[in-house]
């Protein structure tokens, strides 16, 4: 037995024992396989989700599982190790010219836990998820089991393990799509919405804009409820793609919690929405802080104390619109616990996979520090959620109960009869798939 | 285009700086013992834009066979630009201290093997009169200190016996360069209880690493700091460190 490790999501809550395999070969990763089964285990890769989702007791960490297999410079298609990060495809494509299809907020994560969270970014309503640009993936179900799975072979476990949390198997290679690029940086144009429906207006004049995603005040109340500072973004046509070479600053210790306090955030969010003072801005900025603006913090996560955080997602449909978002966020306003800023998203239709979060709405983002009260507060906010036919983001998720999940995840059963068939239930199990009722 | 020859090259440290070559084009030489990794990594260096990466199998303590293997590497490289020599082991402390076999086999990984290969390394760049000599000690060399003093041994080791071939090199312009690493994430640590603050991305290191090469650096501290951590640590004095929990 390996010395038991201690271990956590991004939001550094819950912290559990865990015994960690992170082997250097596929070999090694099927006798840690071998040697956990009976157990149960979840696949992790740079533990950039929340909550609980790939944590267990036995932990096959894919991280080592870093190399490029392959490169097809005429169509863009890369093939790699599944714990490859998307720092470092950047770092070899983009001076080539080629940029990830899609991205999240962080480039600090594997392309496995892209896939199994079938991540989306600031261009979901117009471009679709991750798994919307994978060609193939190489899925180990058992040891002796290595899949092909895509679109036409094992197109089921295809839809089932793309956003499926690691719960159907471990991902170990992925090959996807990359998209051309003429240069390293994004025109950026910022636009002020004074209130919520400013802000979705915006969004709606500005959907056909490749990027596009609005920072929002939570705690501003009254007539400036939802007040935000939208920004778009197009790849710029300048031909420079070289990337200056930054340092990242780093948060070195955990900061006392009460540092970050109703006042605090309250100045914070007024500066940041008054740094700009004009109606809109226009700015060339470079990809590093267009997407990845937090990743210029490292360990930024320790700045809410040692209690943690967690960060709370949610879709409502477009139907539920402005009213259901002017009610949720006023909920949240009025519980004074809202974090530095929420993100505020439209997405564009939801795809087949099974779990995949996204759906055609409105999504809001925000952070919320570990604390009494907090729990009671999140399950109403779920239960409004629910009532508008929305559902939270399970990458992100710390505490939703089986109920919500099973009503706002209409397909759970379907993905269930595809872990059963395959014999992935119960051995490829997360603190989280328990919880919602998917392992016992 | 430069031609690499890594020693230990699935290493973290040596993975890293190995994909940093491979971007400008090199050609690498890959030796370790682990093939299954040395196939997956040469595909790799080769996707990254590496001219060609080539790998052999050989495991340093094998020391009948260094001749053999490095002239094999020559054969096919030609000369070489840059070795870099970063296999190692942190072994089992406490292991050694109850059996005298397993303390001398970590010193005969970390100290004896390098000091072999050197040798050899050092008549072949003499003979190229230039190329750099690139070796990975650490800065647990720079004292020695209860929970890992056999590998510290080894460091010190390697660091002297450095020291002194450096000066032996210059006179035929060939540069060697000592590579003392703080704590950095890689299988060598892992699951060692660390202090978060002080611990660094293998990545980070080569960056150093390249960049000091070029450079012609003599001893590289790496992240840059260490080199005043240490300063500090080989100043306590030793009725005090005695007391330490180091
Ligand atoms: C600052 C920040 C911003 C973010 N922004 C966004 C955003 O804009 N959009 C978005 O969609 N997400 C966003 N995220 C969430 C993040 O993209 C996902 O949580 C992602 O899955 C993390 O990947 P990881 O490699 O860290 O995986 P982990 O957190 O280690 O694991 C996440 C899940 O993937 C599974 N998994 C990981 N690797 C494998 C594998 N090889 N095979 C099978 N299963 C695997 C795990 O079991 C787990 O269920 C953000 C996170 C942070 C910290
Ligand atoms: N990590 C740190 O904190 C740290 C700090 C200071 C210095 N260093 C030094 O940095 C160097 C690289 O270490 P790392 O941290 O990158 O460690 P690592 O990832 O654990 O790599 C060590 C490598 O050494 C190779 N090796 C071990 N024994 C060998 C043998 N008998 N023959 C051939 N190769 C052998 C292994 O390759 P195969 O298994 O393929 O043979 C392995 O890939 C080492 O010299 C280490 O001492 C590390």
């Amino acid at each position: 037995m390996k010395a038991i490790q201690r271990i956590h999501g991004w939001g550094r809550y819950p912290i559990i024992g865990a015994e960690v395999d992170a082997p250097l070969v596929v070999s090694g990763l099927k006798s840690a396989v071998e040697n956990y089964g009976a157990d149960g285990m979840i696949s992790r890769g740079l533990g950039r989700s929340y909550g609980d989702s790939s944590l267990a007791k036995y932990v096959i960490d894919t991280r080592h599982l870093n190399h490029l297999l392959d490169f097809d410079k005429n169509t863009g298609i890369v093939t790699c190790n599944a714990g490859i990060s998307l720092a470092d495809i950047l770092d070899v494509f983009v001076p080539l010219g080629w940029f990830l299809p899609v991205t999240p907020g962080t480039k600090h994560i594997t392309v496995g836990g892209a896939v199994a969270s079938d991540v989306h970014g600031k261009n979901h309503h117009v471009s679709g998820c991750f798994s919307d640009f994978v060609e193939h993936i190489k899925l180990l179900v058992n040891p002796d089991n290595l899949l092909l799975c895509s679109e036409t072979s094992h197109s089921e476990l295809f839809h089932a393990t793309c956003g499926g949390m690691g719960l159907t198997g471990i991902i170990l290679s992925v090959s996807f799509r990359l998209m051309p690029v003429s240069s390293a940086y994004i025109d950026q144009k910022t636009i002020k919405a004074a209130n919520l429906s400013e802000a979705l207006a915006l969004f709606e004049q500005n959907y056909a804009s490749t990027y596009s995603v609005a920072w929002m005040d939570c705690l501003a109340t009254g007539s400036s409820l939802g007040r935000s500072l939208l920004m778009i973004g197009e790849h710029a046509q300048d031909h420079k793609l070289a990337c200056p070479a930054k340092h990242p600053i780093t948060i070195p210790v955990e900061m006392p919690s009460s540092l970050l306090n109703r006042f605090s955030i309250q100045l914070f969010n007024t500066l940041y929405y008054n740094r700009i003072t004009k109606q809109e801005v226009a700015h060339r900025v470079h990809y590093e802080p267009f997407f990845y603006p937090l990743d210029g913090i490292q360990h930024w996560n320790r700045l809410y104390g040692k209690n943690g955080f967690t960060q709370y997602q949610f879709v409502i449909p477009k139907e539920a619109g402005q009213e259901g978002m002017n009610k949720i966020v006023k909920k949240i306003a009025a519980s004074g616990k809202g974090s530095f800023l929420a993100v505020l998203k439209v997405f564009g239709k939801q795809n087949d996979n099974l779990l995949s979060f996204p759906l055609a709405g409105y999504t809001l983002a925000l952070d919320f520090k570990i604390e009494e009260g907090l729990f009671p507060l999140l399950d109403r906010l779920d239960a409004m959620v629910l009532d508008y036919g929305g559902r939270s983001y399970l990458t992100k998720d710390v505490h939703m109960s089986e109920l919500t999940f099973k009503l706002s995840y209409p397909r759970w059963e379907e993905f269930q009869a595809i872990r059963e068939q395959n014999g992935t239930k119960g051995i490829f199990a997360s603190y989280q798939s328990r919880r919602l009722g998917l392992d016992t | 285009m430069k031609k690499i020859l890594i020693i230990g090259a699935t290493s973290a440290i040596a993975e890293a700086t190995a994909k940093r070559y491979a971007k400008e084009r090199a050609s690498l030489y890959l030796l370790a013992r682990n093939e299954e990794r040395l196939a997956s990594l040469t595909a790799d260096l080769k996707t990254r834009g590496a001219s060609s990466a080539l790998y052999a199998l050989l495991d340093v303590n094998d020391r009948s066979r260094h001749e053999e293997v490095l002239k094999e590497v020559i054969k096919t490289l030609g000369t070489i630009d840059v070795v870099l020599i970063a296999h190692g082991t942190l072994g089992d402390q406490k292991a050694c201290e109850d059996n005298v076999e397993q303390a001398l086999f970590e010193f005969e990984t970390n100290a004896v093997s390098t000091i072999a290969l050197l040798t050899r390394l050092a008549n072949l760049f003499e003979k190229q009169h230039g190329g750099t000599i690139a070796v990975i000690s650490s800065v647990a060399g720079d004292r020695g200190r209860p929970s890992n003093y056999l590998y510290g041994t080894a460091k010190a080791a390697i660091t002297t016996f450095c020291q002194g071939l450096q000066t032996r090199m210059f006179k035929s312009g060939v540069h060697l360069i000592i590579i003392k690493p703080g704590i950095v994430a890689t299988p060598m640590t892992e699951g060692l209880s660390m202090p978060a603050m002080l611990v660094a991305e293998p990545d980070q290191i080569a960056a150093d690493i390249v960049r000091a090469i070029e450079k012609k650096t003599d001893t590289l501290y790496t992240p840059w700091f260490w080199k005043y951590i240490m300063l500090g640590i080989i100043h306590v004095p030793s009725t005090l460190f005695k007391k330490l929990n180091l």
